[in-house]
C-alpha cells in the first residue's frame, strides 16, 4: 500500500525577478513502512521534496496523496490540521519547546489537537520516552538535554500521533558521528518496531544504508531510486 | 497543558518589565480616578442626597444655588404645576466656621431645608443643626456650639450625617428660618426676606421640568437632580480634565502593551513557525498571546490596586482621594480591554509566520 504518492512534481520559487525551479517532474512512492533515503547535494531540493511531502508547502504543478488524502489542493487551514494528523516532522535544527519538559514536548501535538492532555496521553509520552531511551529524561528540559537526546525527544514528538509518514530533514547532520548513527539506528527501529513510512533527507552517503531504498536528487530532478537493504 | 500560562509560570522574568510598568500604570489610573471620585462626592453631596426628581431655580440664576431666589408666590406656581407630589425650599451658604477646642476654621455650608435628604432627619429646631461627617474629621462632635461666619452665629450640632458635603464643605442642616438668620447675619449684602429660598426640590411625576418651567410663565429654570449635580461649579470641567487625562493613560498602556508584546512575537517566531508546522493554527497561537497580555493585565490590576489602597492610607485627609467598588471595576475592565486590544498588534506577525520556515534553513 502506497502511503505517499508524489507525481510530477514542480516547484518554482519565485525570487525578485527570477524563477528558481526547485523540483522539476519530481515523481515519488513510499509504500507503508518503507524507510526512503533522500540523498543529493546542497541546494538540490531535499527539503522542498519534503515539505510538499509534508504539507509545509504546496506544488506549483503536479498531485500529492498522503494517507488516501490528495493534499495539492488544500488550502492554509486544511494543510494545518492534516499536518496535525497525519505526518511527523523532524527538523535539523533544535526545534523543542524551550519551557516544557521532554514529556511535554511530545504532549504538544496533544494540546494542538485541541485534547487536554490526560492520563492516557501522559502514559503514551512516558513509555515513547522510555523506548526512546530517555525514560529517566522525561522531567528534564530541552536546555539540560544533549544534543543527540533533543533529537531523539524531536522523535518523540513526531511519532506521538501515530502517523503515517514521518519527515527527518537531516536529523544527524548538527550531531558528531557516532551519536548520528546510533539516532539513525534508532529512527530504523522504531519505524519498523510501528510500521510507519519514513523518508529521511541526508547528503550524507554513510547514512543511506538506515534505508530500504534511496533516491537520488540533482538539481530538482529525481533518479528511479536504489534498493540498499 | 497550556502553552501560554506554562511558559508564564516558567518563565516570569520575561514578563516582569511589562507587569511592573503596567501596575504603576494601574495604580496611577486608581489613583487619577480615585482623585475624580473624591472632587466628585464631595462636591455633589448634598445634591445627590436630595430626595427629588428636579431642583428649580429662578430663571436668572443660571442653575446657581448662590444666585437663585424663589419667591412665595412662585412656590405657590410650582405646587400648582402638573405632575408636582412634593415641593420643599432649600438654601446653602457657605462660610467658615469655629469647632471648640479647634484653632484652624472649618469650611461649612449652612444649609436651610424643608424635606430632608437621605439620612437627614426632620428639620431641628431653631439654631440647632445636623452636620456631615466632614465636619467630625474637623474636631466637631455632637453637643458642640460651632461659630459661624464673621458674626460667629451659633449653631448647636445634634447629630452626623454621610455624604453630604457641599462643593468640598461640610454641610451643616438647619431650618429654613436659621439658615435666612446665619445668611442675612453674615451676607449683609445678599439678605433674603421671610418668604424667600433659593431653590425648591420637588418630586412629583411626569416631565417636570416642562411642566413647572410653563406653569411659572418662565420665571423658573428647572432641572432634573442628575443635571443640577452636573451644573454645581467645577463638577464638569473637573469631571472632563480628569476623564481626558484617565484616557490618555489608557492609551499609554495600549501602547506598552502593544509594543511589549510585538517584542515578545518577534522573539517567537521561529518556535511559532515550529508548532504550525506541527498542526498549530494561527487562531490559537494569537490567542496565547491575548491571554498573556490579558493575564499580565490582571496581575498589575492587583498589585496597582494594592499600590493604591497603600497609598490612599499614607495620604492625608485633606487629598479628596476615594477608592469606590466602581472605580476598580473600571480600571479593571479599561486594563482587560487595553491588554486584548494592544496584544491585536500580534496579530499580523503571528498570521505572517509561515510554517515552512520551521524547515526552511535546513540547507
Ligand atoms: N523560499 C525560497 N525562496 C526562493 N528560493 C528557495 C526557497 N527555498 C529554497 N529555495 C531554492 O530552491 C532550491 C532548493 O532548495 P532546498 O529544497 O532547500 O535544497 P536542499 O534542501 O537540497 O539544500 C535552492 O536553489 C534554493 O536556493
Ligand atoms: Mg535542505
Amino acid at each position: 500500500m502506497t502511503v505517499l504518492d508524489m507525481r510530477d512534481i514542480r516547484k518554482v520559487y519565485r525570487s525578485g525577478d527570477i524563477d528558481i525551479v526547485a523540483l522539476d517532474h519530481a515523481t515519488v512512492q513510499v509504500d507503508h513502512g518503507e524507510i526512503v533515503a533522500l540523498l543529493g547535494p546542497s541546494g538540490s531540493g531535499k527539503t522542498t521534496l519534503l515539505s510538499i511531502a509534508g504539507g509545509l508547502l504546496t506544488p506549483t504543478e503536479g498531485t500529492v496523496v498522503v494517507g488516501g488524502h490528495d493534499i495539492s489542493e488544500y488550502n492554509a487551514k486544511q494543510l494545518t490540521e492534516f499536518r496535525r494528523e497525519n505526518v511527523g516532522f523532524v527538523f535539523q535544527s533544535v526545534n523543542l519547546v524551550p519551557f516544557l519538559t521532554a514529556e511535554e514536548n511530545l504532549l504538544v501535538v496533544d494540546e494542538l489537537g485541541g485534547n487536554k492532555g490526560g492520563k492516557a496521553a501522559k502514559g503514551r509520552a512516558r513509555s515513547l520516552l522510555e523506548e526512546l531511551g530517555l525514560g529517566h529524561r522525561v522531567k528534564n528540559l530541552p536546555g539540560q538535554l544533549s544534543g543527540g537526546e533533543r533529537q531523539r525527544v524531536a522523535i518523540g514528538r513526531a511519532l506521538f500521533n501515530n502517523p503515517k509518514l514521518v519527515l527527518f530533514d537531516e536529523p544527524t547532520s548538527a550531531l558528531d558521528t557516532k551519536i548520528g548513527e546510533q539516532v539513525m539506528e534508532l529512527i530504523r527501529t522504531e519505524m519498523k518496531a510501528r510500521d510507519t513510512a519514513a523518508i529521511i533527507v541526508t547528503h550524507d552517503t554513510r547514512m543511506t544504508h538506515y534505508a530500504d531504498r534511496t533516491v537520488h536528487i540533482v538539481d530538482g530532478r529525481l533518479d528511479a531510486g536504489t534498493v540498499t537493504a | 497543558m497550556n502553552l501560554p500560562l506554562l511558559e508564564l509560570r516558567r518563565q516570569p522574568s520575561r514578563f516582569i518589565v511589562a507587569t511592573v510598568v503596567l501596575s504603576f500604570l494601574a495604580t496611577l489610573l486608581m489613583f487619577l480616578g480615585g482623585l475624580l471620585d473624591g472632587l466628585y462626592l464631595g462636591s455633589t453631596g448634598a445634591i445627590r442626597a436630595q430626595q427629588a426628581d428636579v431642583i428649580v431655580y429662578s430663571e436668572s440664576a443660571r442653575d446657581s444655588f448662590l444666585r437663585s431666589r424663589i419667591t412665595s408666590e412662585q412656590r405657590a406656581q410650582v405646587e400648582a404645576a402638573e405632575g408636582v407630589e412634593e415641593v420643599g425650599g432649600i438654601g446653602f451658604v457657605l462660610l467658615g466656621a469655629q469647632v471648640p477646642g479647634e484653632t484652624d476654621i472649618a469650611n461649612v455650608a449652612v444649609a436651610g431645608y424643608e424635606t430632608p435628604p437621605k439620612g437627614v432627619p426632620a428639620p431641628p429646631p431653631d439654631g440647632q443643626g445636623i452636620a456631615d461627617t466632614r465636619l467630625e474629621d474637623a474636631g466637631a462632635s455632637t453637643g458642640d456650639v460651632i461659630l459661624v461666619g464673621p458674626q460667629q452665629t451659633p449653631i448647636e450640632i445634634i447629630g452626623f450625617v454621610d455624604d453630604t458635603s457641599y462643593l468640598q464643605q461640610s454641610s451643616v442642616w438647619v431650618n429654613l428660618p436659621t439658615w435666612r438668620a446665619v445668611q442675612n447675619a453674615n451676607r449683609p449684602d445678599s439678605t433674603v426676606s421671610d418668604d424667600i429660598v433659593q431653590a425648591l426640590v420637588v418630586s412629583g411625576t411626569g416631565d417636570l421640568v416642562t411642566s413647572i418651567d410653563t406653569a411659572t410663565a418662565g420665571a423658573t429654570s428647572t432641572l432634573t437632580k442628575d443635571d443640577a449635580v452636573l451644573a454645581l461649579p467645577g463638577v464638569k470641567q473637573q469631571g472632563d480634565t480628569f476623564n481626558q487625562i484617565i484616557y490618555s493613560t489608557l492609551v499609554v498602556v495600549l501602547a506598552v502593551v502593544g509594543l511589549f508584546f510585538s517584542l515578545l512575537t518577534l522573539e517567537r517566531l521561529g518556535l511559532y513557525g515550529v508548532l504550525k508546522a506541527i498542526g498549530a493554527s494561527t487562531r490559537r497561537l494569537f490567542a496565547g498571546v491575548v491571554l498573556q497580555a490579558v493575564i499580565v493585565a490582571v496581575v498589575a490590576f492587583v498589585i496597582g490596586s494594592l499600590l493604591a489602597i497603600g497609598a490612599a492610607a499614607a495620604l492625608p485627609a485633606a487629598v479628596p482621594l476615594q477608592l469606590t467598588p466602581a472605580r476598580f471595576l473600571s480600571t479593571f475592565i479599561g486594563l482587560v480591554v487595553a491588554a486584548v486590544l494592544g496584544s491585536a498588534v500580534s496579530l499580523r506577525k503571528v498570521t505572517k509566520v509561515d510554517p515552512a520556515s520551521a524547515i526552511g534553513n535546513a540547507s
